[in-house]
């Protein structure tokens, strides 16, 4: 049977997640233990909380080396969400500067204030879309997305980037990169366009 | 472009759903969980829910009242009520809460709030601040507003600022319930002072006074009586606000 592994690494918000799959009707697996890889269908790194901390339980778990040689090895979708999608890049500067899980090429930084934006960036924005992705299936562009975050993902590699928020000029607020999706907002308390964005995911 | 929030605030106090005024004389106003859907179904910005006893009796909040509302919500959630231990955060994370509004315990353990910032980030610690204007001056008060602090609300803002909390909610205890409209003149002051996100509470009665607060500077507006009382509803002053220039989420 497909099961979405939901990875946990004890700084996140894994219920607001599982509740979300759950009522999208798909079967979901809070996993503690990289060995469960084997059965996932998609794989769903939710997060919140500082990075260095993140990366020290991921580490401590096992999990930065199963999902390194797991997603070279397997096209399974992986979808990070927030702190989620953060890790997943080369590395970041929040807390103690350090590697994240490099399965995607680009860095983390701070947002940086460009006509006196308050930071954290915190409430509805709207995500404009670029470079076509499934993961927008009916999804109008420019609607409004749940933010809540002090840092964002910078790339060179403009071909991943699915989706820009304005605000401190513009970030990016949504990749796509091979098989590994990731959003700056919560799709799974973003109302009924979150919920759909979800169900796309899972769908893939 | 950020949309300004309308927030409803839900108080908690031994399972049910109260209103108070002044932060006195609560008044049980229904069950929360049929409250929570209801928002949810209306999509609503976002929820705060307080439990109004915690700090008060020194007991902690009900972690698995709250796990059951949360069951049912997929829209931004902040919850607060005597936190005091990181545990409490990462509990209230694990099921399902976005933010943790943090009060009573700033004053007792700035250290804590250091280490709340440092583990789960600026983003998720909001800090709630209720206050009272004593001789023309705003004081800080705790314990669900029994306790007078005696600090300056100004002065603990920009310590709470300093300490690297995320967002303020900031509660007028004179105006609480009174639906006279909201703090103004606070807004006015600190529109400068302050950089991360303000959410205002305390008095708001019409949809006019969220627009003046949300003029006025404030990030966000939470109301609770306006929505308990009559017949006014957050989807009724989104569009009040859209009308009158507010960037809002419709």
């Amino acid at each position: 049977m497909s099961q979405v592994l939901i990875i946990n690494y004890e700084l996140n918000n894994i219920n607001s997640i599982s509740n979300a799959v759950s009522r999208l009707g798909f079967n979901y697996n809070i996993s503690n233990s990289p060995f469960d890889l084997k059965k996932a269908s998609k794989i769903i790194l939710p997060g919140v909380g500082s990075f260095d901390i993140a990366m020290k339980v991921l580490k401590k778990n096992g999990w930065v080396d199963a999902l390194n040689s797991y997603s070279k090895n397997y096209e399974i979708p992986i979808l990070g969400i927030c702190l989620g999608m953060q890790l997943l890049a080369d590395n970041s500067e929040e807390g103690k500067p350090c590697d994240g899980l490099c399965l995607v090429p680009g860095k983390i930084k701070k947002l940086e204030q460009t006509k006196n934006e308050k930071i954290p960036h915190v409430g509805w924005n709207e995500l404009i879309q670029k470079n076509k992705s499934e993961l927008f299936n009916k999804i109008p562009n420019h609607s409004n997305f749940y933010f809540v975050h002090s840092y964002h993902f910078l790339t060179k590699n403009e071909s991943i980037v699915i989706g820009k928020t304005p605000y401190c000029g513009e970030f990016i607020s949504a990749y796509n990169h091979k098989n590994i999706f990731g959003v700056q907002f919560h799709p799974e308390k973003s109302g009924k366009y979150g919920l759909l964005m979800l169900k796309n995911f899972l769908r893939l | 472009m950020l949309k300004k929030r309308i927030i409803p605030t839900l108080l908690i106090k031994n399972m049910g759903l109260v209103k108070d005024v002044n932060f006195l004389s609560e008044r049980r106003v229904g069950s929360v969980l049929p409250q929570i859907k209801i928002y949810n179904m209306r999509e609503v910005d976002e929820l705060i829910i307080l439990d109004i006893s915690a700090s008060r009796n020194n007991t902690n909040i009900d972690f698995d009242e709250i796990k059951e509302f949360a069951k049912h919500n997929f829209i931004p959630l902040t919850v607060g009520g005597g936190i005091n231990k990181l545990a409490h955060i990462e509990e209230l994370l694990l099921i399902g809460a976005d933010k943790i509004s943090i009060n009573s315990a700033s004053y007792r353990d700035k250290k804590f709030i250091k280490e709340a910032v440092y583990n789960f980030g600026s983003q998720c610690i909001v800090s709630s601040i209720d206050y009272k204007i004593k001789n023309e001056k705003r004081l800080c008060h705790s314990i669900s507003g029994s306790v007078n602090e005696n600090k300056n609300l100004i002065e603990w803002i920009e310590t709470l600022q300093s300490l690297g909390v995320g967002e303020f909610l900031l509660t007028s205890i004179d105006l609480d319930g009174t639906m006279k409209g909201y703090d103004l003149e606070l807004l006015d002051i600190i529109r400068e002072k302050v950089n991360i996100p303000i959410i205002i509470s305390g008095g708001c009665g019409s949809y006019n006074d969220m627009l003046n607060s949300l003029n006025s500077g404030a990030d966000a507006v939470a109301a609770s009586s306006i929505f308990h009382f009559t017949q006014l509803t957050p989807n009724g002053a989104k569009s009040f606000l859209h009308e009158n220039g507010i960037h809002v989420r419709i």
